[in-house]
């Protein structure tokens, strides 16, 4: 049992806990992390990306020590069919700058070395240690945790909850609903090593240049879904993932999908002669602004993937996290200096400041898509790329075809496929989403 | 085309390292004589192929290779058909790279 009270309890040591965590600490307040992995990062998985901005607002020298792989110089889109792929790439020398921008990580490491941080800022941090259950008193108000490492309740004026995705303490106390099936998607991964030199000649890099392969079509099989691939300084990560409702309905197996990505001519060179070193899944909140939960209420506030803080769209979920455990911890740090209690109304000023920042408004923006990707993923992910691999090849092969009937032809197969009216619809639904 | 067959999941789970909790499963499977539509779709959708079919036809996990994603979670436990919890802390697997 432990007897003392903490300001403040972070539940989680990944990207939204380290944040939090990490922010209460600096300010002084008396901080207790509690991790169910043997060390932070051992649960956790991620693509990975990191975006320089939102960690240089939690620590401006982050580059002199942190664990990073490779600074992002090209990002490849790649619409993909059963052989060949159709791909928009963009490579510049600006991004070789003296403080790029996105960098590639392996999280496991990288929140290891995040976790060191919180713990130099005087933060108590605990891992192998499942919290279990809330703490709450006859109000109902949030006053600790239950874990399964000691007897009793371990108290604390306020709960962070950055438990990730799954959110299963949230859950279980009845503060948001258990993810569903359509709005989350399920992601499987496998790191494959190969030597530096290699990984730099298959991926036409220098140095520490990087470069995301991000891929939908066939291969996620009519399924809302897509494919990525992470140049790391001596491994590749490489997956795919697709909405966990889509793989129940159609009986796909994650498996099967990754080891067809991975033998699909366009993507088999890059990982030749590669030796896997682990494989790897996780849940990925898809539902966007509107799956967002209640934020805040007595005694606790909800951070990161467990809040559903995830732009799907962009791929970014980390930079989400980090920044809404950071502006969690500032709203904590503000109604403790006043000396007002942690209650709902008093926290509320959480979600006013998250309402604010980019979080939200990127969310917002997007608040249709979700949707959208979801109802039309036959044509979004498995006729349109077809059909765009058809009108390229007809584009590019020289057969003595007059040029007029080969435009009149792609013409024809996309009308057959969608329609008029469907091609409109399609490209008009998704202007509007985007816009 | 059935390529999936030629994808051994413990192969792929041999690379990984666990702490099993010998005699504490984490997830449990609710008795039953006829799986539901919900259940049977566990047998597909689980990444490490942690559910199987015994030879009366009923469903059972074995979560000694679970990488704890959570997906089962989401797609069984609103049916009552399993329970499911992370490991005791420290439990379960042990990601290097994540
Ligand atoms: C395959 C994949 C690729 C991705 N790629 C990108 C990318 O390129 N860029 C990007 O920005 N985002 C990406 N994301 C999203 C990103 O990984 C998440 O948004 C981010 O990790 C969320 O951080 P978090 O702190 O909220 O949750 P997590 O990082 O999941 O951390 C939750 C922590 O809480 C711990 N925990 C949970 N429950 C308990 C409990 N009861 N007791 C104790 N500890 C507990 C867990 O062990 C874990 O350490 C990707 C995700 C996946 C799956
Ligand atoms: S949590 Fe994931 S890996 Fe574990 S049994 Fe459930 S679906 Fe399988």
């Amino acid at each position: 049992m432990i007897e003392e009270k903490f300001d403040a309890i972070v539940v989680g040591a990944g990207m939204s806990g380290n944040a939090a965590a990490l922010t209460m600490a600096k300010r002084g307040m008396k901080v207790l992390q509690l991790e169910r992995g043997e060390y932070a990062g051992s649960k956790n998985v991620q693509g990975a990306i990191l975006y320089a901005d939102m960690l240089e607002k939690l620590i401006p020298d982050f580059r002199d020590d942190a664990p990073l792989e490779r600074h992002l110089v090209e990002q490849r889109f790649w619409l993909m069919d059963d052989r060949s792929h159709f791909g928009v790439h963009y490579r510049s020398e600006d991004f070789n700058e003296e403080r790029p921008n996105r960098y590639t990580i392996i999280r496991a490491q990288f929140d290891k070395w995040l976790s060191s941080k919180v713990r130099e800022a005087g933060a108590t941090v605990l891992c192998e240690t499942t919290v279990t259950e809330l703490a709450r008193d006859a109000h109902g108000k949030v006053i600790g945790v239950h874990t399964d490492r000691c007897d009793g309740e371990i108290h604390a004026d306020v709960v962070v909850l950055a438990e990730g995705v799954n959110g299963l303490l949230g859950t279980r106390a009845r503060l948001r609903e258990r993810p569903k099936p359509d709005k989350v998607a399920l992601a499987v991964k496998e790191m494959h090593f190969l030597p530096r030199e290699t990984i730099e000649a298959h991926f036409n890099l220098k140095g520490d240049e990087g470069v995301v392969v991000e891929a939908a079509g066939t291969i996620s099989r009519g399924m809302t879904g897509m494919g990525f691939i992470y140049a790391n300084k001596e491994c590749i990560s490489i997956g795919i993932g697709c909405i966990v409702a889509d793989f129940q309905r159609t009986g796909e197996t994650p498996y099967g999908l990754l080891d067809c990505f991975k033998r699909h001519p366009s993507v088999a060179p890059l990982i030749e002669g590669s030796e896997v070193k682990e494989y790897s899944a996780h849940l990925i909140p898809e539902g966007g602004y509107k799956a967002i939960p209640q934020l805040y209420g007595d005694g606790w506030v909800v951070v990161g993937d467990a809040a559903q803080l995830n732009n799907a769209i962009h791929r970014e979920g980390s930079n989400l996290a980090m920044t809404s455990g950071r502006i969690a911890a500032e709203a904590i740090v503000q109604v403790k200096s006043r000396s007002h209690p942690m209650t709902a109304a008093n926290l509320s000023v959480y979600k006013k400041m998250l309402d604010d920042s980019f979080v939200i408004k990127d969310l917002k923006k997007h608040k249709d898509m979700p949707m959208l990707m979801h109802t039309n993923s036959q044509n979004l992910f498995l006729t349109y790329p077809q059909l765009v691999s058809r009108a390229m090849q007809n584009y590019v092969r020289v057969d003595g075809t007059p040029k007029a009937e080969k435009e009149k032809g792609t013409l024809k197969s996309f009308v057959n496929a969608r329609s008029w009216t469907g091609l409109f619809g399609d490209a008009f639904r998704i202007a509007r989403a985007w816009r | 085309m059935n390529v999936e067959t030629s994808v051994r999941v413990e192969d792929k789970l041999f690379y990984n390292r666990y702490l099993v909790d010998v005699g504490r499963p984490h997830i449990k499977v609710r008795a039953h004589t006829k799986p539901s539509p919900q259940l049977l779709a566990l047998l597909k959708v689980c990444p490490a192929r942690c559910y199987e079919l015994n030879d009366k036809g009923q469903v059972e996990v074995t979560v000694d290779g679970c990488i704890e994603c959570g997906t089962c979670r989401v797609i069984g436990e609103p049916t009552g058909d399993i329970e499911w919890s992370y490991p005791r802390g420290g439990y379960g697997v042990l990601f290097k790279f994540g």
